[in-house]
């Protein structure tokens, strides 16, 4: 069984739902980044998305792009995420890790030897943001071949003639991004989560964590009830940005404050 | 490297899954996903919809001013024979585009999606813009058509294109300045995709170049071919043949596109799409993505793109706002893999020098983006036979780069 499924059948025997929280790699600095990856496990995350920084990151929101203009300053590279996680890997061999970005800095990799990699290094899962199931041929047989998860997103927009063809697409977990709109920018009512959930539900077994716009421990509980996980990314990047100083460097606290921060989401979550 | 087969024709792309050959296709967030797979559905409706046609058509007989003229450029000809070797310097011709209403060959393909937009009840039109060309066009029928517009324009551009930018607020449009990146084109053309996936209900997206998800490459260049289609018909007229060689600018590469795609399939044309060289190949600073990139996947499509080995996108340089892209559309990159158009670079300088040299001898204000086309009809003319003739589409006037020239020319205005 690969980390993903196994940690999301573990949850479900504990009657809770996941905490999956997404941080850049990187940002503000390598150090800094990998201290905050290995203290997420501690502070109560349950699966760990990384950001790979890209130059244009078309899904996402002010917060994440300066976060990713912070990374690549701080010398980013795909390789060298890969390597932040084999780090991280020394010290916790369960917690799940999922990629988080965009499609070009894989390709410039070399799909094949990229899948290898991540998977040597100790990935579970990819979500590629911009690779829908149409575009998805190339990178489908080197994941799999590599046990690699690749995590789909569902929208509000995909409808139901779409949702099985994505749904079919996509293992590990579905991601549901709760609004038609770029990361960090709105919230989802409940109302419109409570009807969407059972609609993938009814095509798909796999776990369902929503995202986008989650911000809050009230939010995260509330979402992780009506799924089967919460992802918080946005609110993490905020208040890492807010925690440096005016020189974008990290503070002594930076990696307390946003663990805290973790924390308070986690207990939200594991309280119900 | 596989070897690659030239097709049949040039005409045949692209195939069912937006692809020319390995380029284009349609990489975009699920969200965005349904509502591209509905703007082909809707195209592909209004392709075959006579009335459409008519609409376009009648749209662009009285209100652009279309067809626009072959002007047999006499003067510019007589003097690069001045400079050839004896039984050189082609005729040179120019397809005047810039007489277009808003003046550039934009237009012809905004004027084609905005009535596509209202066929799919969209109440609000978005446009992304460089030189603020496309811009202006998109404000322009915007206005015409009493829909909402919000043009996305890089904080840069906004700074050197300030003319563009008031006409785009005379006209009634929003303009929306982009401060990420480099704050030029490419970055508006995000915050344009990143607003986009925000609004998908009511919004259409009205994209300026062949490039973006298909079908917009398709798209973009079926409307643009009213250019390449015009200027065989008066070529016929004027000269009863086909013009030997083309010449056009490339940013995205639309007015390219739509003077290139009805002569694909006649070999005896030659082609030369003419990139921004900016400071000059050998610097860093250039918007040669054919010439100096590699095949990447940006805005939706793949195409070549100018990058860095770890796949970031590097920002392109240029004088002309309109071709400042990191990128060029999928159906040019598949070309230059074929070799069917050659794709040459202009720097800077010799966009500025044929800018002025197009405005003594002709008396016609190029804008910078086909005076880089001028640049290398300067070098290619003198070395084709007299009895030859060139044909260069001069898609844009200059009014709006004039307070650029002149600050390059050190004219205090």
């Amino acid at each position: 069984m690969s980390r993903i499924a196994e940690r999301f059948a573990r949850l479900k025997r504990e009657g809770r739902g996941a905490l999956v929280t997404y941080l850049q790699a990187y940002d503000p600095d390598p150090k800094t980044s990998l201290a905050l990856l290995r203290g997420l496990p501690g502070a109560g995350a349950d699966v760990i998305e990384i950001g790979v920084p890209f130059t244009d990151p078309m899904a996402d929101g002010p917060s994440i792009q300066r976060a990713a203009i912070r990374a690549l300053k701080a010398g980013a590279t795909l390789s060298r995420v890969l390597a932040m996680v084999r780090d991280f890997r020394k010290e916790d061999g369960a917690t799940p890790i999922v990629l988080m970005g965009y499609y070009n800095p894989i390709l410039a990799y070399g799909i094949e030897r990229f899948c290898n990699d991540a998977a040597c290094s100790g990935v579970d899962g990819l979500i590629i943001v911009d690779v829908p199931p149409e575009e998805a041929d190339e990178v489908e047989p080197h994941a799999k071949a590599q046990g690699l998860d690749l995590i789909r997103l569902v929208a509000p927009t995909t409808d139901e003639a779409r949702l099985p063809r994505v749904l079919g697409a996509t293992s590990g977990f579905v991601y549901y991004v709760s609004i038609a709109g770029i990361t960090g920018t709105r919230s989802a009512s409940s109302a419109s989560l409570e009807a969407a959930i059972p609609r993938i539900r009814r095509h798909t077994g796999l776990p369902v964590c929503i995202g986008f716009g989650i911000r809050t421990p009230q939010q995260a509980a509330e979402a992780a009830r009506l799924a089967d996980g919460a992802v918080v990314g946005t609110a993490l990047v905020d208040t890492l940005a807010a925690s440096l100083d005016e020189e974008g460097r990290a503070r002594p606290e930076t990696v307390r404050q946003v663990l805290d921060q973790v924390r308070g989401l986690a207990e939200a979550i594991r309280a119900g | 490297m596989t070897k690659i087969v030239p097709p049949n024709s040039f005409r045949q792309g692209p195939d069912a899954r937006g692809r020319f050959g390995q380029f284009g296709g349609r990489f975009v967030a699920e969200t965005l996903m349904p509502l591209i797979l509905e703007v082909e559905k809707a195209y592909e409706a209004a392709k075959r919809d006579p009335q459409f046609d008519a609409e376009w058509r009648r749209l662009l007989t009285h209100y652009v001013g279309r067809p626009s003229p072959l002007w047999y450029a006499e003067r510019l000809t007589e003097h690069l024979r001045k400079e050839a070797a004896p039984g050189r310097g082609a005729k040179v011709y120019f397809k005047r585009d810039e007489l277009n209403h808003t003046g550039a060959h934009k237009i012809n393909a905004v004027l084609g999606q905005i009535l596509l937009a209202k066929r799919m009840g969209k109440t609000r039109i978005i446009a992304e813009t460089g030189a603020g060309q496309h811009g202006v066009a998109t404000a322009t029928a915007c206005a015409l058509f009493d829909l909402p517009c919000t043009v996305f324009m890089g904080a840069t551009d906004v700074e050197r294109q300030q003319p563009n930018v008031f006409r785009m607020k005379l006209l009634g449009a929003q303009v929306m300045p982009v401060t990420s990146g480099a704050a030029t084109l490419k970055d508006a053309m995000n915050e344009a995709l990143r607003y986009w996936v925000g609004n998908v209900e009511d919004t259409y997206y009205c994209i300026g170049t062949v490039a973006g998800p298909h079908p917009y490459p398709a798209m973009v260049r079926d409307f643009q071919s009213v250019i390449g289609i015009e200027a065989r018909a008066q070529m016929q007229e004027a000269e009863g043949r086909l013009p030997d060689a083309l010449v056009a600018a490339i940013g995205g590469g639309s007015n390219a596109m739509g003077l290139f795609y009805p002569f694909l399939d006649d070999p005896e044309v030659e082609m030369f799409g003419v990139e921004a060289a900016g400071r000059g190949l050998h610097t860093e600073e250039h918007a040669a993505s054919l010439e100096k990139g590699r095949p990447g996947v940006l805005h939706g499509n793949r195409m070549y793109l100018l990058q860095d080995a770890d796949g970031q996108v590097q920002e392109a340089h240029s004088i002309s706002a309109g071709l400042d892209y990191p990128g060029v559309g999928p159906e040019h990159s598949w070309l230059h893999e074929l070799g069917r158009v050659q794709y040459v670079g202009a720097t800077d300088d010799e966009a500025l020098a044929a800018f002025q040299l197009c405005s003594k001898l002709e008396g016609i204000i190029p804008a910078l983006e086909p005076a880089h086309a001028l640049a290398h009809v300067i070098r290619q003319a003198p070395l084709m036979d007299r009895e030859q003739i060139l044909l260069m589409n001069l898609c844009g006037r200059g009014d709006k780069d004039i307070f650029t020239v002149a600050r390059h020319l050190g004219v205090e205005m």
